[in-house]
């Protein structure tokens, strides 16, 4: 049998059609207000620093690198420090961002908790640990001469193989048939943390004054030992990854309604999983064997990128790259000026920006039990 | 001939078993709707048949291939689920939500095709007017209309590959008012009739009774009856069953079951021992 039913009248689907081109706008629009944001940081960091070049130097600088210009204008002082010192520290800080933010973005939604974050729940530290464990054991035990000439082709994998554990095996504890408790998640990222930091402070007690040295810079961050042959370790990995973070981006979405759904809707659940897990630990990995441990920049980024303009992967991923890449760019000029001559390592700026950044949000969410 | 055949499917956890020897058949066109007290198996029944869960004994085919040699993107072609969970873990707004629908069945469709699919399905579940709005927002009514959008998006854009779907819903009108939930039930109607198979999991008999094709009634994770609601439902089978007695008529011309609880009968405690009287009838 069948009831007659009187549908109240709603809005047609042409008020639809231009809500979505309204979104699609304020996207075009968001998009091209960060990358302009980005670039015009990265022409200031190339100025920026104990020795003040100006931006419109700096521009002279790169046009006649690119052959726009006379060639005399390379052999100044001003364009060594700009190609050969800040251009590839820039580089890396934008490699380094881009990766911390996307890896964010990734485990936030791998986790379906926007409190999900590298740096939060230890899976930086655990980079860390096997970075520090691969400077400090590596001459002692089981490297010849031979490995330790390489100690950048080394730490990354080192650092690498640290972040993928630390990432399955919070997975591990907080995800219970398809279902993550962030309390869990939070707490375990802490104990994770913890345990990773008491091991490399274990490492700082034995190790020697230049281990020692190394160390210090692991902990708290720093771009300042960008080279271009670093950059030419770093750039292979995380570049490969940025290209494969969109083939992510649908499956994440669905998985926003949760596993079982996310296959209902056709989406190859475990191996976007296992895929999210693997970028995280080479992005974490790479990232920390190069720069260190900077934290808060996949927190930070992803959120303010949904505040603007959604949830939706196939923006927040590419976006947050971006993002991530100023957010570290600009950190880094603040890290080069606030105490010049000398500078900060780069993880206190991220954290003085980050940590208040995070209290506010778990304010403003107020319910952070429900999450 | 039956789009989906499941065989004496089982299904136990641990010591536990939620689903015991259940046989069903859902047909082309027809609407299947499964009831039963609380903990009967219902919802195991329907993960076993989406392929959520796989039976510890028994099969499920889908026009004779069983269920697990279908890939999961085939799969989500011919078959579109709505879950009773809601919850959604970021700002999504009503329209993403139903355009999650398409992120995996949906990827060869143009813009425009996959805009008028959604466009569609927002008004057929009556959340056209709440597009833009985030989901979280939203009453839990309200939400349940924009899953059920997301569901009939999926089984649009799976229709361009398969013509033989099946619509499953668990409990979708849990939280609606009676206009809505009349209004959902109206629309799987409306898609069986186009020829596709649905199997709604219902609590309220008279609706059951009022839009099923095929009852099937669980209790303590088996099908006890099975067949047209007029035949099948007895005081029997609904003392037995629900633990209520009701006073029973059937409404003239066509004798269709109506149903008025008058008191409720000791509630069965999970494990307990009462007999199941109607298990003859």
């Amino acid at each position: 049998m069948t009831l007659a039913v009187k549908q109240a009248p709603s809005a047609s689907a042409a008020a639809l059609a231009v809500l979505t081109a309204g979104h699609r706008r304020k996207s075009v629009i968001a998009v091209s207000a960060l990358v302009v944001f980005c670039l015009l940081l990265m022409l200031l960091s190339l100025g920026a620093g104990a020795f003040a070049i100006a931006p419109g130097r700096v521009a002279d600088i790169l046009f006649a690198k690119l052959g726009f210009g006379p060639v005399d204008l390379l052999d100044s002082r001003e364009a060594l420090v700009v190609l050969n010192i800040r251009m590839p520290r820039l580089l890396l800080g934008a490699l380094v961002g881009a990766a911390l933010a996307i890896s964010g973005a990734l485990m936030q939604g791998l986790f379906r908790n926007p409190l999900a974050d590298p740096g939060l729940v230890g899976v930086s530290a655990g980079a860390g640990l096997a970075a520090a464990a691969t400077i400090v054991l590596g001459d002692r035990f089981f490297l010849s001469n031979f490995a330790m000439k390489l100690p950048f082709a080394l730490l990354p994998f080192g650092a690498f193989f640290g972040g993928l554990i630390s990432t399955l095996a919070l997975y591990l504890i907080a995800t219970r048939q398809g279902r993550t408790s962030v309390a869990t998640m939070l707490l375990a990222g802490v104990a994770l943390g913890a345990l990773a930091g008491s091991l490399t402070g274990l490492l700082a007690f034995i190790s020697d004054d230049r281990q020692l040295r190394d160390l210090t810079f692991w902990s708290l961050g720093s771009l300042g030992g960008a080279s271009w042959t670093k950059l030419s370790v770093v750039a292979p990995i995380v570049l490969p990854l940025l290209f494969a973070v969109p083939l992510l981006a649908r499956g994440l979405n669905a998985l926003m309604l949760g596993e079982a759904e996310a296959y209902h809707l056709g989406v190859p659940v475990q191996r976007i999983k296992a895929l999210a897990i693997l970028l995280v630990a080479l992005a974490v990995g790479a990232s920390v064997a190069s720069a260190g441990v900077i934290g808060f920049v996949g927190i930070v980024v992803p959120h303010l990128i949904r505040l603007s303009i959604g949830p939706d992967h196939r923006l927040l991923l590419p976006l947050s790259a971006i993002g991530g890449a100023a957010l570290l760019v600009g950190a880094d000029i603040v890290a080069r000026l606030a105490v010049v001559p000398a500078e900060l390592p780069i993880g206190i700026v991220t954290a003085f920006i980050g940590a208040p950044f995070f209290l506010w949000l778990l304010l403003r969410r107020g319910r952070i039990a429900e999450l | 001939m039956a789009i989906l055949e499941a065989g004496d499917l089982s299904f136990a956890v641990r010591s536990s078993t939620l689903v015991r020897g259940a046989s069903l058949a859902l047909e082309e066109g027809a609407t299947t709707i499964v009831v039963g007290p609380n903990g009967a198996g219902k919802s195991t029944l329907l993960k076993l048949l989406t392929g959520e869960l796989s039976p510890s004994h028994g099969t499920v085919r889908l026009d004779g291939t069983a269920l697990p040699q279908i890939p999961g993107w085939e799969l989500a072609c011919r078959r579109a689920v709505m879950v009773q969970n809601q919850r959604l873990a970021f700002p999504f707004s009503v329209y993403e939500v139903a355009r999650l629908g398409l992120e995996g069945v949906g990827r060869a469709q143009s813009r425009a095709r996959k805009e008028q699919i959604i466009a569609q399905a927002l008004e057929t579940a009556g959340v056209i007017g709440l597009a833009g709005r985030q989901y979280q927002t939203l009453s839990g009514g309200e939400q349940q209309r924009v899953q059920f959008a997301r569901a009939l998006c999926q089984l649009e854009a799976g229709r361009s590959v398969a013509q033989r779907q099946i619509l499953f819903l668990d409990e979708p009108i849990a939280s609606l008012d009676l206009c809505h939930q009349l209004s959902l039930l109206d629309a799987a109607r409306t898609i069986a009739a186009q020829g596709a198979a649905v199997l709604v999991v219902l609590h309220d008999l008279n609706l059951a009774v009022t839009y099923a094709d095929r009852l099937v009634v669980m209790h303590e994770g088996a099908i006890v009856a099975q067949g047209e609601p007029a035949t099948i439902l007895d005081d029997n089978l609904l003392r037995g069953v629900f633990r209520v007695s009701l006073s029973f008529s059937r409404l003239p011309p066509a004798g269709q079951p109506f149903l008025l609880p008058q008191q409720h009968l000791t509630p069965v405690q999970p494990g307990g021992v009462v007999p199941l009287r109607a298990a003859s009838a």
